[in-house]
């Protein structure tokens, strides 16, 4: 039993972890239907930012004033990408979008070791390493921040889209373009919105996965396991996105935890990506996504 | 003979599927076809031609992947992961059952068709990003797979050493003759291609693309067609994984992972979608353009503040290969098959271009 409580704590620590970065991926998709294949490389890219700003390994800046900067640089970055690489693919195939941010992802993921090396660097958020114990099961500081990143992201999503002027224009825009746009919505800086606010999810996301595994191109990898939470999920659920982190983080966790001591392992990486096979045969549109999938 | 038609004067529809559109194309085909056969592996060295070598196997994956994603518009992230079955079912069958070269080929390319069939699966019911994330689903669970059953790849991260390729009394050691090898293995899977492309198939695979619901009214069964296509690309692909497991002499899942659907991905894209032609580009661009690279870095050797040439130039080429397939994307969504035909339609009409 307590085997299996602290596989379920673990579970939701690191589901919760994966739902932050599903939040960036989700956004796009809900403001401005793109497809976001390079959210783990933007994630990496943030981490590297971060490492190049503070720590030892970079200019030695103060670990706020690192994060800070970060987040200036990829709200910039989005605001970029929106400009010079999505734009001009609006009205494009969707296979033209994929592939266009497949390719911004290589080009990161290229980009990011020429800069900065290919060495692990350590991303030290100065929080005690003493993991806290609840009775028997241990929860490391850093998990705990993660968790709390995502709450408070996810609360601050809410609040944005349900109460705020803009928020509602974000909304009405994914809603329908034309009739935002017919409303004196400017569908374009709600697009600009959209990166920035992805931008920033992917300096938090990199700034936990970056002190939970150390920086370096690797990293780009995580990014990856946001694909079967936003699909259990829900492409465009805020919510979703949550609630299917969670569900994969724990999944994975109970089936590495119980099997991997009869395949030999690695069962984390296989499990999820059955489960999202398995969700795209019966429910393509994920938990709470919208049901709009055009049928073939 | 020589001279070309000023403009499109087709009349009847065999005209229009012919597969050499012009008298020249004929000729310049027969050209190229005895410069690789005759002249090129004479006049380069065997450096040189162990790049030829990667270019005709991956040229056979390329050409299955575009019909799949250039002509059908079913894009696969998954590549690789037929090219891994076709693989490891070559290595398999020559290791256990000492299998001769031919059947190990052919039946690489049919496991991997069948395997493609199930993934092609999903197809049927979701489309563009879903089934990008399906496909991804299946080059992920492959690798797991390969490594984790011991059957199959040996154990984690194991490799399975096959003997060298021999087809009857004939041995296949040197560098030149694995390359009339893959040569012919390229041209047949180039004629097919070329001939899938121009047919009824070819015509139902692009009707599909352009829009499906529309194909669907004229006629073309969409399930059968994607199937089909599923099937082809992936039988494409297994046979381009068993040439290049034979070819290397180790089956090894390092080199049928994501990296590799990427780059297969990058040739099409960057070759031309829905282009044959295009694919026989992208391929040459693709592969050599990392070789290329490390020789020209290895000449500045002295200039570059980089120890490991090595791993600069994997990073380079990740940072081009990338830069390149948004830069196509956006500027010249046909690729170099385009540009090609941009210098071609000048030409045509030169020096009276109006």
């Amino acid at each position: 039993m307590d085997f299996f409580l602290s596989l379920l704590v673990k579970g939701l620590t690191l589901g919760c972890i994966y739902a932050l970065v599903a939040l960036g991926f989700v956004l796009i998709y809900k403001a401005t239907s793109v497809i976001n294949f390079a959210v783990g490389e933007m994630m990496m890219l943030a981490g590297f930012l971060v490492t190049g700003f503070a720590g030892a390994t970079g200019l030695g800046l103060p670990l706020g004033a690192a994060i800070g900067l970060t987040m200036l640089i990829m709200v910039l970055f989005g605001f970029a990408l929106e400009r010079g690489v999505l734009r001009p693919m609006i009205g494009r195939p969707v296979v033209g979008m994929i592939m266009a941010t497949l390719g911004l992802g290589i080009f990161l993921r290229g980009f990011a070791p020429v800069l900065w090396g290919t060495d692990k660097k350590p991303l030290d958020l100065m929080l005690p390493s003493q993991p806290l114990r609840l009775d028997t099961i241990l929860v490391t500081p850093v998990d705990l921040t993660g968790v709390g990143l995502t709450l408070f992201l996810l609360v601050c999503f809410a609040y944005f889209f349900q109460r705020t002027r803009t928020g509602i224009a974000v909304r009405a825009v994914a809603d329908d373009q034309q009739a935002a746009m017919a409303m004196g919505i400017r569908v374009s800086s709600v697009f600009a919105l959209a990166w920035a606010l992805a931008g920033i999810t992917a300096v938090a996301g990199g700034v936990i996965w970056g002190s939970k595994l150390s920086v370096d191109q690797f990293l780009a990898l995580m990014g990856l396991k946001v694909f079967p939470v936003v699909i259990l999920g829900g492409l465009d659920s805020v919510a979703g996105a949550v609630i299917g982190g969670l569900v994969v983080g724990v999944t994975e966790n109970l089936f590495g935890g119980y099997f991997d001591k009869y395949v030999g392992g690695g069962l984390k990486d296989f499990v999820p990506y059955v489960l999202m096979l398995a969700v795209l045969m019966i429910r393509p549109y994920g938990l709470f996504g919208r049901e709009v999938i055009e049928r073939v | 003979m020589i001279n070309r038609e000023c403009g499109v004067f087709r009349t009847t529809y065999q005209a229009d599927m012919a597969l050499y559109a012009v008298p020249l194309a004929r000729i310049s085909v027969a050209a190229f076809f005895l410069l690789f056969t005759l002249v090129v592996p004479f006049v380069v060295d065997t450096k040189h031609l162990l790049w030829l070598n990667f270019v005709g196997i991956s040229l056979v994956a390329a050409i299955g992947l575009n019909l799949l994603t250039g002509f059908t518009g079913q894009i696969s992230i998954g590549h690789a992961a037929f090219m891994a079955t076709g693989g490891y079912t070559a290595a398999i069958m020559t290791t256990r059952a000492d299998v001769p070269f031919w059947v190990g080929l052919i039946a690489g390319g049919v496991f991997a068709a069948v395997y493609g069939l199930i993934v092609g699966l999903p197809s049927l019911r979701v489309k563009g990003f879903y089934l990008a994330i399906a496909t991804l689903a299946a080059q992920f669970i492959t690798e797991w797979v390969i490594n984790h059953v011991k059957w199959i790849g040996g154990g984690f991260q194991a490799s399975i050493i096959i003997p060298p390729i021999s087809l009857g009394p004939v041995r296949f050691d040197t560098e030149i003759e694995k390359y009339y090898l893959i040569l012919a293995v390229a041209v047949l899977a180039i004629a097919v291609g070329l001939n899938i492309a121009r047919s009824r198939l070819g015509r139902a695979f692009v009707a599909i693309r352009d829009r499906d619901v529309a194909a669907e009214i004229i006629g073309v069964d969409v399930f059968r067609y994607k199937l089909m296509a599923f099937m082809i690309s992936s039988f494409y692909a297994g046979v381009a994984g068993a040439l290049y497991v034979y070819y290397v002499g180790t089956a090894n899942i390092e080199s049928f992972q994501i990296a590799r659907s990427i780059e297969l991905l990058a040739m099409v894209i960057i070759g031309g979608l829905g282009s044959i032609l295009g694919s026989i580009f992208g391929t040459f661009f693709v592969v050599l353009l990392p070789f290329v690279l490390e020789d020209v870095l290895e000449y500045f050797r002295g200039l570059l503040p980089v120890t490991d040439i090595h791993t600069f130039v994997s990073q380079l080429k990740l940072m081009v290969f990338g830069g390149l397939i948004i830069l196509f994307l956006m500027l010249e969504p046909e690729g170099l098959n385009r540009l090609w035909r941009n210098v071609k339609d000048y030409f045509r009409v030169w020096p009276f271009s109006y």
